[in-house]
C-alpha cells in the first residue's frame, strides 16, 4: 500500500495530487503534460515535494512536517522510464546486474534466470544497450528494475516511445509481471487501450490534479488508439 | 638516437618527469574541479571559475611570480610546507611540476568539465533510483562516462606541462639537472655562440614527444569510445 499526498509548484504549474495506490497496476492517467511524471519523479524521490507526505508499506518515505525524506538511493521503488536510461558503457548483464550491486544484495541466480525468461532478453546479455532494438531496451529496462527487488514498480509511459508492433510485444509481458511476479506497480500512461489491459485501479489526473479515482470506466472511451 | 649529448638528455629526461608528475597530480584535483563546476551550484562559483582560468589568461611570467611569493621558500605557503612537511618548490624540480601543473589546470578542468556537463543526468537519477548513492552515481556512472574528456584534458595538460617556460623560469629557475626542462634548455642554447645544432636537436626531440602524445591520445580516446559505446 502506497500513500502519496503531495504539492509542488513548478513555475506557472501546481501539482496537488492525493491517492492510495494497493496492490495490483495503479494507473496514473491523464494528458500529456498533466503533471504525472512529476508525481512518480516525487514518488521516486528524484523531486522533493514542496508539502506533503509519502508513505510505503507503513513506513514514511517523505512528510514535510517532520522534514523526513528518504533519499532515492533508499526508497526501493524500481523505476522505469520512458527512455530507458540504460547505462551506455555497461552491458546488458552489468545493466541487469547494477541494483543488485548497488543495493549489497546477494547474488541470485534463479531469479535472474526467472527474470531474463520472463522478457525474453537471454540473447542480449553480452550487448551494449546502443545495439538494442526500442523494444529489446525497455524490456531490459523493466529486467533491471526487477531484479534490484523492488517494494514497488514505478512505470513512467513504458510504452511511449514504441510502435504499435513493439507495444504489442511489450505488453504481455507487463501483465505476466503483474499476475506471476505480483509486483505492486504505478503505471502511467495517456492511452486508455493500454491501461483497459493493465490497469487495475485508474486515478485520473487532469492538470496537476486527481479528479476521479476508480475503475475502466474513468477512461474516455472516444480513443482511437486502441492496442 | 638524435646523438644527444648526455646534457640534453637530462633536460628531456627532466622534461618528461615535470610533465607526467605535473598531468598526474593534477588530474584528481582536476576531476573534483571539474564536477564542482559542472554539477553544483554555490556562492562564489564564477569567481571560483575565474581563478581556475586565471593562468590560461594571464601572462606565465605573472602566475610564476605568484608562487615564488606564495610557495617560495619565504612564501607562506612555502614556508608552512617546508617547515612542516619538508616538501620544498624553490629551485627544485617539484617547483617547476607544481608551476606546469598550475598552468595545465584550466586546460584540464574544462576537457573534463565539458564532457561531465554532456552526460545525461537522466542517467545519473536512474542510478540513484537502482540503490546507488552520491559516490557510486559518480563512480559507475558519471566517471566512466567523462573518460574520453579525461584523455583529452590529460593530453593538453601534458602538452602544456611540456611547452611551459615563462611560469617555470620565473619560479624555479633555469639550472641544468635540476629545473632546466627542454623548453628552458633550448632558450639557453640560442643565447650562446655555438649552440645552434643543440638547440635544433631538443627541437627535433620536442616534435617527436609532442606527437607520440597526440598519436596516443588519439588511439586512447578511440579505445574509450569503443569500450564506452560497444563495438
Amino acid at each position: 500500500m502506497l500513500l502519496v499526498d503531495v504539492e509542488k509548484r513548478l513555475g506557472d504549474f501546481a501539482i496537488a495530487a492525493k491517492f492510495e495506490a494497493a496492490d495490483g497496476a495503479t494507473a496514473l492517467f491523464g494528458p500529456s503534460g498533466a503533471g504525472k511524471t512529476s508525481i512518480v519523479n516525487m514518488i521516486a524521490g528524484l523531486i522533493r515535494p514542496d508539502r506533503g507526505r509519502i508513505v510505503s508499506a507503513g513506513e514514511t518515505l517523505f512528510d514535510s512536517a517532520t522534514g523526513q525524506d528518504e533519499p532515492a538511493h533508499l526508497r526501493r521503488f524500481g523505476y522505469v522510464f520512458q527512455d530507458g536510461r540504460l547505462f551506455p558503457h555497461m552491458s546488458v548483464a552489468a545493466n541487469l546486474d547494477y541494483g543488485r550491486r548497488m543495493r549489497g544484495l546477494p547474488r541470485d541466480a534463479a531469479e535472474l534466470g526467472r527474470i531474463v525468461d520472463l522478457l525474453d532478453i537471454g540473447h542480449l546479455l553480452k550487448r551494449r544497450p546502443g545495439k538494442l532494438s526500442g523494444g529489446e531496451r525497455q524490456r531490459v529496462a523493466i529486467g533491471r528494475a526487477l531484479l534490484m527487488r523492488p517494494e514497488l514498480l514505478l512505470l513512467d509511459e513504458p510504452l511511449a516511445s514504441l510502435d504499435a508492433a513493439r507495444k504489442r510485444e511489450i505488453l504481455p509481458y507487463l501483465l505476466r509481471l503483474r499476475d506471476e511476479m505480483a509486483v505492486p506497480m504505478i503505471y502511467v500512461s495517456h492511452h486508455p487501450g493500454e491501461l483497459r489491459r493493465i490497469a487495475t485501479t485508474i486515478v485520473r489526473v487532469e492538470a496537476g490534479r486527481v479528479t476521479g479515482i476508480g475503475g475502466p470506466e474513468l477512461l474516455a472511451t472516444e480513443d482511437a488508439d486502441a492496442l | 638516437m638524435f646523438d644527444l649529448t648526455p646534457d640534453e638528455w637530462v633536460a628531456v629526461h627532466l622534461s618528461l618527469r615535470i610533465a607526467v608528475v605535473a598531468t598526474l597530480v593534477a588530474l584528481p584535483f582536476g576531476i573534483a574541479m571539474a564536477w564542482l563546476l559542472a554539477r553544483k551550484e554555490f556562492w562564489g562559483k564564477t569567481l571560483l571559475d575565474g581563478i581556475v582560468h586565471l593562468p590560461l589568461v594571464l601572462p606565465p611570467v605573472v602566475t610564476g611570480y605568484l608562487l615564488l611569493i606564495s610557495f617560495g621558500r619565504r612564501g607562506f605557503i612555502g614556508s608552512f610546507l617546508a617547515e612542516q612537511l619538508g616538501v620544498v618548490f624553490s629551485f627544485r624540480w617539484t617547483g617547476a611540476a607544481l608551476a606546469c601543473g598550475v598552468m595545465g589546470f584550466p586546460l584540464l578542468v574544462r576537457a573534463i568539465r565539458l564532457s561531465i556537463e554532456a552526460i545525461d543526468r537522466k542517467l545519473e537519477d536512474a542510478a540513484s533510483t537502482l540503490g546507488a548513492n552520491r559516490a557510486f552515481v559518480f563512480l559507475t556512472v558519471t566517471l566512466p562516462l567523462s573518460v574520453p574528456g579525461i584523455i583529452a584534458g590529460m593530453v593538453l595538460c601534458f602538452a602544456k606541462a611540456l611547452g611551459e617556460f615563462g611560469a617555470t623560469i620565473t619560479f624555479v629557475s633555469n639550472i641544468p639537472g635540476e629545473t632546466q626542462t627542454i623548453s628552458a634548455a633550448i632558450y639557453t642554447y640560442t643565447q650562446i655562440p655555438s649552440g645552434d645544432a643543440a638547440a635544433g636537436r631538443l627541437v627535433i626531440v620536442a616534435i617527436v614527444i609532442s606527437l607520440i602524445a597526440l598519436v596516443a591520445s588519439e588511439w586512447l580516446a578511440r579505445y574509450a569510445g569503443t569500450r564506452l559505446h560497444g563495438e
